[in-house]
């Protein structure tokens, strides 16, 4: 199942925060489409997410946005 | 893999260095640590249920002191507190520019399962009582726990 969460509009710490929240709200298994800015977030959150066992599928730029893929 | 431990010991009670301290729990909390948080002294203001200021406590003195210190919704600016005005109006600014209020990172720390631990000591000498604090206080402990609990933790102390 694919989910989504847009924290383009959060500053640390709730950036790494709400995506925690999200993926701790999830199924095994299921994709998080996580919307960010570059910078903090963007080196952030693909490390972090990996450094808890998920997989990162994709990071894919989308106009002043990135879009990475978590898979749970 | 086995989770890094940060154990905060929140002696202040001043606005601005309670953010400091919930910013650093949920940021870690958010990276998988594991945290605690540990109130003692004016840091016990930040939890109490009474948000504004309230006649809590055992005793003229603490009745007193309480009233004072007041809880969350009147903890001072460290400096530049010019009556209680600057944090109204530094939540104000922080509101405008989409970083998270006091209000929503003590939220966001009950929401990520930090560990709320109060002073029994400083509960003792204010006359406060556990069900004077936050429910999110699971428990009330002295030193020698606290230190057992993060003997193998970062301790941050602010």
């Amino acid at each position: 199942m694919l989910h989504s969460i847009d924290i383009t509009k959060e500053r640390c710490p709730m950036t790494m925060v709400k995506v925690k929240l999200k993926l701790s709200q999830i199924e095994k298994g299921d994709m998080l489409d996580v919307l960010l800015a570059e910078g903090e977030p963007l080196q952030s959150v693909p490390r972090t997410a990996e450094e808890q066992g998920h997989h990162v599928e994709e990071i894919r730029k989308e106009g002043a946005y990135y879009h990475v893929m978590i898979r749970k | 893999m086995e989770r890094k431990k940060l154990s905060i010991v929140c002696f202040s009670g001043d606005f601005d260095k309670a953010l400091a301290a919930f910013t650093l729990a949920t940021g870690a909390a958010a990276v998988n640590w594991e945290v605690k948080m540990f109130f003692t002294f004016w840091g016990l203001n930040i939890l109490k249920r009474k948000t504004g200021r309230s006649w809590i406590g055992s005793g003229i003195l603490a009745r007193v002191f309480n009233f004072l210190m007041g809880g969350k919704k009147t903890l001072p600016l460290s400096r530049l507190n010019f009556g209680g005005v600057s944090p109204l109006l530094m939540t104000g600014m922080m509101k405008k520019n989409n970083v998270a209020t006091l209000d929503e990172l003590i939220d966001a720390a009950k929401e990520l399962n930090i560990d709320f631990v109060a002073c029994e000591m400083a509960m003792h000498i204010l006359g406060v009582k556990q069900e004077d604090l936050d429910g999110h206080v699971k428990d009330v402990a002295g030193v020698a726990t606290f230190l057992d609990v993060s003997k193998d933790a970062h301790i941050v102390f602010i």
